[in-house]
């Protein structure tokens, strides 16, 4: 039951207010495939009900259009869940769930800049989307470690055959996920956590 | 070294005609070092909501009596991003709130920030 006041649109509930003290946010993105439990997995650790947000691109028509002077737009509308976690009086954390297809990496732009890292959630049943989700965010230099979880019937594959499979380096850490439980999805989040630890440290060494 | 801020003056125009940018963003804010807004940017007001206001205006700043980040306020408001977006500018020239950025995006990120968040996720 969110709060309304009186002029219709909703607040956060008392107890998801910030307290004042907080003064910057990190993010966290959790990407993957269609059903792949990102939702469930941002529900899981964060302290508030998950929360969705729309983000909209508009793309102006170029070319051939443009020189006759006509004006076409396209509309997409992405809807992104998201969850917070309070790391102390100052600092938060948040967590965006983004879908994984190539078609909504539009979203990436602003959703990565400045961004931590990300968890790749990788379903045994459909490969397709996180081979191409790591790729993508190789290129872009994103930190990342692979959350596998294991669903009802879905192939089990031993770990070093996924990393084949999905072309991994073999500094990227791979760990099972059961994404409906807390404490399996913070253990992931802290593989995230102590990956990033390791780059920051192999790269202060002096040469 | 040129001179500060005529750098594209009297040169050639930039692509992506920055006369109709100028516009879509609103005369008046062109020359103010504008504030760029990210998701998890928290936003907290820096006054009671005034009677001037437009009603979604008036939640935002009602809303962030506490911090709020851009994607709670767009989730709770139930607008997109791109829409909320020039809103929260518009508060932000006005005085109405203030903006505390994110941690400072960098190649890497701070041995302590990780430290910090690490033990933060102990307690979950
Ligand atoms: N067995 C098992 N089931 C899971 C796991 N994670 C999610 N599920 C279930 O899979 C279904 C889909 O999970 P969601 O969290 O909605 O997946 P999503 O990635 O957010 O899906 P979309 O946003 O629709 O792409 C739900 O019924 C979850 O309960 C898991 O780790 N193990
Ligand atoms: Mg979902």
């Amino acid at each position: 039951m969110d709060y309304k006041s009186s002029d219709g649109y909703a607040g956060p509930r008392s107890e998801d207010i910030l307290p004042a003290s907080a003064t910057a946010a990190v993010k966290v993105v959790i990407v993957g495939g269609f059903g792949v439990g990102k939702t469930t997995l941002v529900g899981s650790v964060s302290e508030i009900r998950p929360l969705t947000t729309e983000e909209t691109m508009t793309q102006a028509g170029v070319g051939v259009d443009d020189l006759a002077g006509i004006e076409h737009k396209t509309e997409t509308t992405v809807a992104m869940d998201f969850g917070r976690i309070s790391i102390n009086e100052q600092l938060v954390l948040y967590l965006f769930g983004t879908p994984g297809q190539e078609r909504f990496w539009f979203l990436w732009n602003g959703l990565f800049e400045g961004a931590l890292g990300a968890v790749v959630l990788l379903d045994t049943r459909r490969m397709e989307v996180s081979y191409d989700v790591i790729g993508r965010l190789e290129e872009r230099g994103v930190p990342f470690v692979v959350a596998v979880n294991a669903f009802p019937g879905a192939p089990k594959y031993p770990m070093a055959e996924l990393r084949t499979a999905m072309d991994l380096d073999d500094t990227v850490p791979m760990i099972d996920c059961d994404a409906r439980d807390r404490s399996s999805c913070r253990d992931t989040l802290m593989a995230l956590m102590r990956y990033l630890y390791s780059l920051t440290t192999v790269s202060t060494e002096p040469q | 070294m040129s001179e500060p801020g005529h750098g594209t003056e009297s040169g050639a125009e930039p692509p992506g005609n920055p006369d109709r940018l100028y516009i879509l963003t609103g005369g008046e804010t062109r020359t103010e070092a504008k504030t760029h807004l990210d998701l998890v940017t928290l936003v907290v007001s820096r006054a009671e909501p005034d009677p001037g206001l437009q009603p979604e205006h008036a939640a935002v700043v009602r809303m962030c009596d506490f911090p709020l980040s851009v994607a709670e306020i767009s989730a709770y408001l139930e607008l997109p991003v791109s829409t909320l977006t020039p809103l929260l500018t518009e508060l932000l020239s006005r005085g109405k709130v203030e903006a505390r950025p994110p941690v400072p995006a960098a190649a890497l990120p701070d041995v302590q920030l990780l430290e910090a968040v690490m033990h933060g996720l102990q307690k979950l």
